[in-house]
């Protein structure tokens, strides 16, 4: 049951200067990655950060431009096709046939991956009671909702029992509790051995990663545990409750040792240059010349501080929904 | 393998049926096709509409017009003043002939070398003006005075056919034009839909390999088009008459093997294609020389040589061949050897330039 206490020998994946150029374009920059098994990795990054292509190269469907990697120890593009029984792969957009049934769509992929007939009947019945999907089996998979194609789509790359299992921002369509339900069934595949490797942008998906690489325009600029991460991070992190809060905002921006900030409702969130010395006291400085009341507290630094420090502090560029909150609807 | 093929093809199968607008082709476009070419298409025309000067105003000349007129291919559509006016009223396409009698027609006819009178022709239209040119060699009812029968040369008899309708020429050719049309459309959009829709990358991540793929989307259609030629045979009985002095059997095979050679090229579009309308701008692009081509129109023989090797690379020609040897004239296979064996070689190519194509990558 001890997900994280079963370390195999080798890692389930592991690359070494992965490459991908389209054109000029180069889409994932030298990527070396160690993935053990059994685990839930993360990949976080925005759109365009090379997630996709990323993992499209892991399953052979794209030819690294340079770079090794193994897959489950084969090397991929090599052994793409003996990896195709090992590995199971859910697309970003739902790539199920939306004129078959539940029951159709299963049958097939089932039949496509040569199981027999009584490990067919049997496996789709029992993905069908795990994804809670058994009362939609007659349904065309195009009239379900979001949240069930996605469990539909999960069955469907699961019915191989996949030792590796690939997933392209698998919930990006869905709404929160679905988001919840879906995470507890990647939970529950990897305490059965499965290493899972999902991209997201969501930094409370991303949280609950074993493992996290966040990206950025194609190069890996930061890896390790979530925690680890945060515990980490190359900035001082502070937080700001001011009476005029855009003043007291208009305060700090420009100033060369504040990196970056951001506002969180009634307050402001703020990265300093990091060993900065009295930090708090420089900031309150600043705002009393603005004649701004302030109160300034140094806090935890979150994933979302870590992925703003990670890349690069661009605070002009699109950062990934800054949490689950923010997009639940 | 087979049991992936077969998971493919039913999978196919599946989608079909629920696919309106593409299952009622499959019966529509044969039933209406079949209406309009066997119909619409008559080389045996009739009733063409002629103007008439005549400067010679005799009893005789009168006597010819209602001659030429009795034949039935020309109706009689006024008088003019003049050659120009013809001319004029050929020009707005009021009429396709025009018949001049010179005022030295009585003159003409007792030269006896000279012809009596002339017929001004459309020729921008391709039918109309062979017609025409057949008047001259018509054998006019025997009118002492004014021409006596000649004696022909040679007599004609038409084997097969020996009414001489155009439908029994026209409808065993039209299965092949009809399969070309249905067959390529449904599998040039067939790769390229689960493209567009998605499935392809799911597709392409299974065990199933391009050879299992591509004949699992190619089977299910080739059955497809043996109910589509099962229809245009029994319209064409029921409707023109047209007899099958083949075997049936023969025609089957005949048809499954151009079915399969058709489909293979639309599934080579398809993986060439991007998009769905790319697709059938493809289809179309081959369907138009196949129809001018293969001999379903005009004569492969009378045809210049480059697009006399171009016609042997369409499927649509050699099957033509076939099923008018078949149908019409009672071959057997063994004595359709060799367009068989065109066929045969075609689809071989094709297919594999197809499983080739197909890559299980996205690159």
């Amino acid at each position: 049951m001890n997900a994280v206490a079963r370390p195999s020998a080798q890692p389930a994946i592991s690359a070494r200067g992965l490459t991908r150029r389209f054109g000029k374009l180069l889409a994932v920059d030298h990527v070396d990655l160690d993935i053990p098994r059994a685990q839930i990795y993360g990949f976080l990054g925005p759109n365009g950060s090379g997630k996709s292509t990323t993992i499209r190269m892991l399953c052979g469907l794209l030819r690294p431009t340079s770079g090794e990697c193994l897959v489950l120890g084969h090397p991929v593009p090599a052994a793409a096709e003996l990896l195709r029984h090992k590995v199971g792969y859910m697309t970003q957009r739902f790539s199920l046939w939306e004129d078959l049934t539940v029951a159709e769509n299963l049958d097939f992929l089932a039949r496509i991956f040569g199981l027999s007939r009584q490990q067919r009947t049997e496996r789709i019945r029992q993905r069908l009671d795990e994804y809670r999907l058994a009362d939609r089996v007659a349904q065309r998979a195009g009239t379900l909702s979001g949240g069930q194609k996605q469990r539909l789509a999960l069955a469907a790359a699961t019915l191989h029992e996949p030792e590796l299992l690939l997933l392209d921002e698998p919930t990006s369509a869905v709404d929160p509790q679905s988001r919840r339900d879906f995470w507890e069934s990647l939970f529950q595949l990897v305490s059965r051995g499965t290493t899972i490797l999902v991209s997201t942008h969501y930094m409370d998906e991303a949280e609950r990663c074993h493992g996290l690489a966040i990206l950025d325009r194609g190069k890996l600029v930061a890896e390790g545990p979530p925690r680890r991460l945060m515990d980490e991070i190359d900035a001082i992190v502070l937080e700001i409750e001011a009476g005029d809060i855009r003043r007291a905002r208009h305060a700090l921006d420009g100033q060369t040792f504040v990196r970056s900030v951001a506002q969180l409702g009634t307050r402001l969130h703020a990265l300093l240059e990091p060993g900065l010395a009295d930090a708090e006291a420089r900031v309150t400085a600043l705002l009393k010349q603005a004649n701004v009341d302030a109160r300034i507290e140094r806090v935890r630094a979150s994933l979302e501080d870590v992925f703003v420090a990670a890349t690069g502090f661009n605070s002009d560029r699109a950062t990934p929904g800054a949490s689950a909150d923010a997009d639940g609807r | 393998m087979f049991a992936r093929i077969l998971a493919i093809a039913t999978k196919e199968v599946r989608q079909l049926r629920r696919d309106r607008l593409t299952f009622g082709m499959i019966v529509g476009i044969p039933l209406i096709q079949m209406l309009l070419f066997g119909y619409a298409i008559n080389f045996d025309v009739r009733g063409l509409s002629a103007g008439v000067v005549d400067e010679a105003r005799t009893s005789l000349s009168r006597a010819l017009v209602a001659d030429l007129a009795a034949t039935g291919i020309l109706r009689i559509d006024g008088y003019s003043s003049s050659v120009d006016e013809l001319r004029r009223r050929m020009r707005t396409g009021e009429i396709a002939i025009g018949i001049y009698i010179p005022a030295d027609f009585e003159r003409r006819r007792l030269d006896g070398d000279r012809p009596v009178a002339q017929l001004l022709v459309d020729g921008s239209e391709p039918i109309v003006e062979s017609i025409a040119r057949g008047f001259t060699a018509m054998p006019l009812a025997a009118r002492p005075g004014i021409y006596s029968p000649r004696r022909s040369v040679l007599e004609v008899r038409t084997e097969y056919n020996p009414e001489r309708r155009t439908a029994v020429q026209i409808v065993p050719a039209l299965i092949g034009v009809i399969l070309s049309m249905t067959m390529m459309m449904f599998t040039a959009v067939a790769i390229v839909r689960e493209r567009e829709r998605g499935n392809l990358e799911l597709l392409i991540t299974t065990p199933a390999s391009s050879f299992e793929l591509m004949a699992g989307k190619l089977i299910p259609y080739v059955f497809i088009g043996l109910i589509q030629t099962t229809l245009v045979l029994a319209l064409g009985a029921a409707l023109f008459h047209v007899p099958l002095n083949g075997n049936l059997g023969a025609l089957y095979a005949a048809a499954s093997l151009f079915i399969a050679a058709t489909l293979a090229l639309g599934l080579l579009a398809s993986t060439i294609a991007q998009t769905q309308m790319q697709a059938f701008q493809m289809s179309f692009f081959l369907l138009l020389p196949s129809i001018l081509l293969s001999g379903f129109v005009f004569p492969f023989d009378g045809m210049p040589p480059v697009a006399q090797w171009i016609a042997q690379l369409l499927p649509l020609t050699h099957f033509i061949d076939l099923v008018r040897g078949i149908v019409l004239r009672g071959a057997t296979l063994m004595e359709l050897r060799v367009p068989a064996e065109k066929l045969l070689v075609f689809l071989a190519v094709v297919f594999l330039a197809v499983t080739l194509r197909f890559h299980k990558r996205l690159d």
